[in-house]
């Protein structure tokens, strides 16, 4: 089995200029900082994230918005970012708002071989312009399409060397769905364990979704 | 004398049954756990992932791993779960939610509601609002009866909307408002107003119940 672990440097190596990038985490909880901090390290530009929402200033998804590396944002909440807010008014930075449900689904669908979801949520507000809307037993919805990217960034609690990642309390959110749904997938890990030590009733996301592991998560 | 925010949030806490599945908004219907009776066990439920949610954490217990919505550390019941974010909407998307309670900027008599955006003002994002209005079984408003007297009450909301025709019940400092297919209907008042008032403080067209009842404030 090839050697999942690597230094944070090395992941670096598979985040380039103009990636969709998928960050997991709900207002910081469950984003891995130490890939944020490698990417604003390596200053690649011209990104596209994914993320529930814009993070805080500094912190999360918020640092690449603080260091100005995203043109263009997906996400279901800017609200505690003013950064991301005022990127946004100046030009600097698209802002794509998704319900958050669609979101999660949208990313769901990426991974797990769908074609897209269909949803009520949305139907009669600004959400449904450009989408197509179907109806199906007398019921309407909107068709959400699938959402992939190049590099999805998780943050596990407990991962086994094979990549099996446990995550503790709310830090789950959107890191199993992104963890199916990338070419390449780092997942930042507190704490590191031989392969057996966590027993597969705790395994959220299985080992073979994650492509590389770097520890040090704080 | 209690504040709006008080006999809002109590009004709205009656609304609650034993064994609800319950998601409060961010603000004041948070409040509103405060004031459910100790006979009334009901179940939080909040969008990142928790069923059992709790109080919010006292400072120096905080597990930093567990968060409510509004990204305040909170305790958990036992017998709650966590869960990820799918699975959460589609606990709210597919009707397993009893009663949502949220706020409004404007809400109308179709039962359309506007929460989200305030266009070249506030950016925020709609969050799980739009999946919440539409897959609970019941959506509350609680609201302030107007922005500085300007009514949010209205006969069609002006502001982008965050879901069409889904708000059930919507609770003032002044009134318990139904929307019903014929619109607006005046089910209960704050006993220092009068009818008049609200229907001056109210931007559309309101029926008055043939049962109407005084708030217990």
């Amino acid at each position: 089995m090839k050697n999942k672990i690597v230094s944070l440097e090395e992941a670096m190596e598979f985040i380039h200029d103009g990636q969709t990038i998928m960050v997991g985490g709900f207002m910081t909880c469950g984003t891995p900082e130490i890939l944020m901090d490698g990417i604003v390290k390596k200053g690649a530009r011209g990104l596209t994230g994914i993320c529930n929402d814009g993070g805080v200033p500094g912190k999360g998804i918020g640092k690449l918005i603080q260091a100005k590396l995203l043109k263009k944002l997906i996400a279901s909440h800017i609200g505690l970012n003013p950064q991301a807010g005022e990127q946004m008014n100046a030009g600097e930075l698209e802002i794509v708002l998704v319900p958050q449900g669609s979101l999660a689904e949208k990313i769901r669908a990426g991974g797990a071989g769908l074609g897209g979801v269909l949803t009520p949520t949305g139907l009669g507000t600004e959400v449904e312009e450009g989408k197509q809307k179907i109806v199906l037993e007398g019921v309407e919805y909107l068709v959400e399409l699938p959402l992939k990217a190049d590099v999805a960034l998780i943050r596990g609690s407990i991962v086994d060397k094979a990549g099996n990642v446990f995550y503790n309390g709310t830090t789950r959110n959107f890191n199993p769905m992104m963890a199916t749904a990338a070419a390449t997938v780092i997942c930042a890990a507190e704490k590191i364990v031989e392969v057996g030590e966590l027993g597969p009733n705790y395994v959220m996301t299985p080992g073979i979704f994650v492509d590389y592991i770097v520890g040090g998560e704080l | 004398m209690a504040s709006a925010k008080e006999i809002i949030a109590r009004r709205a806490a009656r609304e609650l049954t034993d064994g609800n599945v319950v998601n409060l908004g961010i603000g004041l219907p948070t409040l509103v756990s405060s004031y459910v009776p100790e006979s009334v066990e009901i179940i939080l439920q909040s969008e990142n992932g928790i069923l059992g949610m709790g109080e919010l954490s006292a400072p120096c217990t905080e597990d930093r791993d567990v968060i409510n919505a509004g990204y305040q550390n909170v305790n958990i019941k036992p017998g709650a779960a966590f869960f990820d974010s799918a699975t959460s909407f589609g606990i709210i998307r597919g009707g397993h939610v009893d009663v949502t309670i949220l706020g409004a900027l404007q809400v109308d008599e179709t039962g359309t509601l506007a929460s989200h955006i305030v266009p070249g003002r506030m950016v925020s994002g709609m969050g799980g609002a739009m999946d919440l209005v539409v897959g609970s079984k019941k959506v509350i408003v609680t609201t302030t009866h107007t922005n500085k007297e300007v009514p949010k009450l209205l006969s069609r909301v002006t502001l982008p909307v965050t879901a069409k025709n889904r708000v059930n019940l919507i609770i003032t400092e002044l009134a318990v408002i139904e929307v019903t297919p014929e619109g607006f209907l005046l089910r209960e008042i704050h006993p220092d107003t009068t009818v008049e008032e609200v229907r001056r403080l109210t931007g559309a067209n309101l029926n008055v119940s043939e049962d109407l009842k005084t708030m217990e404030v």
